[in-house]
């Protein structure tokens, strides 16, 4: 079993890779991946709203329209590049078989003559399967999550 | 200058069913709008529960000018330009927070009550004999007078020339008195934050884009299409994810948004969705239902629950949307750079579950990283970069134009109309053309 600093690692990898279909394969059924409006600050998804708060079905529909020749936004496609700090282990509980990371990051997405520049920092829910590690939880803490942004057309 | 002593020129550029790219791309025109047109219509501040308590404030750009809505020790809610009367310092840097009972410049501690008189001065002595009081500068916080606080949303004209507020919005009112009524408190405050999108667009795109009925099947094809896609096979009566059942009626046809009829104002003003809309068959709330009817009385509480139009635009601020419980604000930053920001509200007495709704609808469609909205603000900023080419100055905006349209002020059409953008830029010519 790889570690999950290597999972988290592994998993930016594909996102820079494009290989979305992979990429969602690595949640659980019941996943959520998260980008709270308040960022760190925020406590839950519920009471205050998020920039993004994506159950498996909601990433499945991201993913297929970015295969739709018409999805005119992707007309130049969008490119990403993440840059991880080393991941720290925040929690590691050998009863529920959960394991929390926190990785600070810098996020690059960039299309034709624009490029945008994003830094927070991530905390992995992961849950140990028979597989290997899984995303429970993927929560995007970004340091202007309340500011104006441009349209952030691929996964932070 | 092209156009500012030629009154006639910014006339031309509003013909009865098209209008010049001018309006769009022209940095004179956008500073005359800042100048005259958005000084002479009433503008939405904010909505009265963002400073619930005494002290609060809230701070923000209304057409470049920094401004700021305060709660008054009475209740009241006021608006005055964030200024100090000295030398110009803004009063609050932050966008929200308490004063306490009064405001104290950070520069030299001028300081002022919240209703922005006078209170203290350092060295109050060295003014003596001065022509301090006289002026503008002795006489505290400059207020914006015309203020309307019309069911804690708040409006303001910047300029003293303009209509009075009952007569700039008139019927369109409505849409208000409907977002409001469907509280059965009769009371609504904004909640989970706002959503911000920076567009490299101009404004009016945004807002004639509000009342575009044709472009969701192909604009939103993508979207639409892997949202079908993931839903097909299940039964037409499986109940829906609350994202499911908001992002599929966006693939409805021509017809539907045809049939669904729009409504025009005088001043730019319109209800589109006056039949029908996207948001009529959210699931039924049997408790809701009942907690209306008592509140309302029957006839009442279904006139209300009936209507549900898509977007009821108060020209050129604001967009309502009755169910859910969702607003949109335009605020124009440059000719070529619009801010929008999406609000959520909560109704008193109503199940959290129409909250829920607006927060989801927000995130869904307003979002920054909204899949629906991605394909909005490519073609918008696309325009801005398209009407830059030779050949062709005009955009068409011919659909069902019916000269007859010209003599009237309110007006019911279909919902494919573009009557209802031809309304706003005739406002726009209205409002743009120099003082009297």
């Amino acid at each position: 079993m790889t570690t999950p600093e290597d999972f988290v690692a592994a998993e930016a990898a594909l996102l820079d890779a494009g290989r979305f279909d992979d990429w969602l394969a690595l949640f659980t059924e019941d996943g959520h991946y998260w980008v709270p409006l308040q960022g760190a600050a925020q406590a839950d998804p519920f009471s205050h709203n998020s920039i993004a708060y994506e159950d498996r079905l909601l990433l499945a529909l991201r993913i297929e329209r970015l295969k739709n020749p018409r999805a005119h936004s992707q007309h130049p496609a969008s490119h990403c590049q993440h840059v991880l700090q080393r991941s720290r282990v925040e929690r590691d509980d050998d009863g529920s078989g959960e394991v929390l990371l926190h990785t600070p990051f810098i996020y690059v997405e960039s299309r034709g003559e624009q490029q945008h520049l994003l830094a927070g920092s991530y905390r992995h829910l992961l849950a140990r399967t028979a597989s290997g590690w899984a995303i429970r939880q993927k929560r995007v803490d970004l340091l202007n999550a309340g500011q104006a942004l441009p349209a952030i057309q691929l996964f932070i | 200058m092209t156009y500012r002593d030629r009154p006639e020129a910014i006339a031309a550029l509003v013909q009865d069913d098209r209008v010049h790219r001018d309006l769009y791309l022209s940095e004179e025109l956008f500073a005359l709008e800042q100048e005259r047109f958005f000084a002479r219509t009433w503008l939405y501040v904010g909505h009265a529960s963002q400073v619930p308590n005494a002290g609060d404030f809230w701070s923000l750009e209304l057409a470049g000018r920094p401004v700021m809505m305060v709660r008054q020790a009475d209740g009241a809610v006021r608006v005055f330009y964030n200024r100090c009367a000295h030398k110009g310092s803004r009063l609050v840097s932050d966008e929200c927070g308490n004063t306490g009972k009064f405001f104290r410049c950070p520069y030299h501690a001028w300081t002022y009550k919240l209703d922005g008189a006078p209170l203290a001065i350092p060295l109050k002595s060295g003014y003596e004999g001065t022509r301090l009081k006289e002026c503008a500068s002795g006489q505290g916080l400059t207020e914006l007078k015309h203020t309307a606080v019309y069911r804690d949303f708040v409006f303001v004209r910047l300029a003293d020339e303009g209509p009075g507020f009952e007569e700039f919005f008139g019927e369109v009112l409505g849409a208000i008195d409907n977002m409001v009524d469907r509280s059965p408190e009769g009371r609504l405050t904004v909640g989970g934050g706002v959503l911000r999108n920076i567009i490299h667009c101009n404004w009016k795109m945004y807002l004639e884009n509000i009342n575009d009925t044709v472009h969701p099947m192909s604009t939103h094809e993508s979207a639409t299409q892997a949202a079908d896609a993931l839903w097909q096979g299940r039964a037409p009566d499986a109940p829906k994810p609350m994202a499911m059942e908001q992002i599929l009626p966006f693939g409805s046809g021509y017809d539907f948004f045809d049939k669904m009829g729009g409504r025009v104002f005088a001043n730019g003003h319109s209800v589109l969705g006056v039949n029908f809309s996207i948001h009529s068959n959210y699931a039924q709330l049997p408790d809701y239902e009942q907690a209306m009817r008592d509140a309302h009385g029957a006839e009442r509480a279904i006139e209300i629950l009936q209507r549900s139009p898509q977007n009821s635009v108060f020209f050129p601020s604001l967009s309502v949307k009755g169910s859910p419980q969702a607003i949109r604000v335009i605020r124009p930053l440059a000719a070529n750079r619009t801010l929008i920001e999406a609000w959520s509200f909560r109704a008193a007495g109503a199940p959290e579950l129409l909250f829920e709704r607006a927060m989801g609808y927000n995130r869904l469609v307003f979002s920054p990283m909204s899949v629906v909205a991605h394909d909005d603000v490519h073609l918008f900023e696309s325009m801005q970069q398209g009407l830059r080419a030779e050949g062709n100055e005009w955009v068409s905006l011919h659909r069902n134009f019916d000269p007859s349209e010209l003599q009237q002020s309110t007006i019911t059409t279909n919902g494919t109309n573009e009557l209802l953008m031809r309304n706003q830029f005739r406002a726009w010519a209205k409002y743009m053309a120099a003082a009297a």
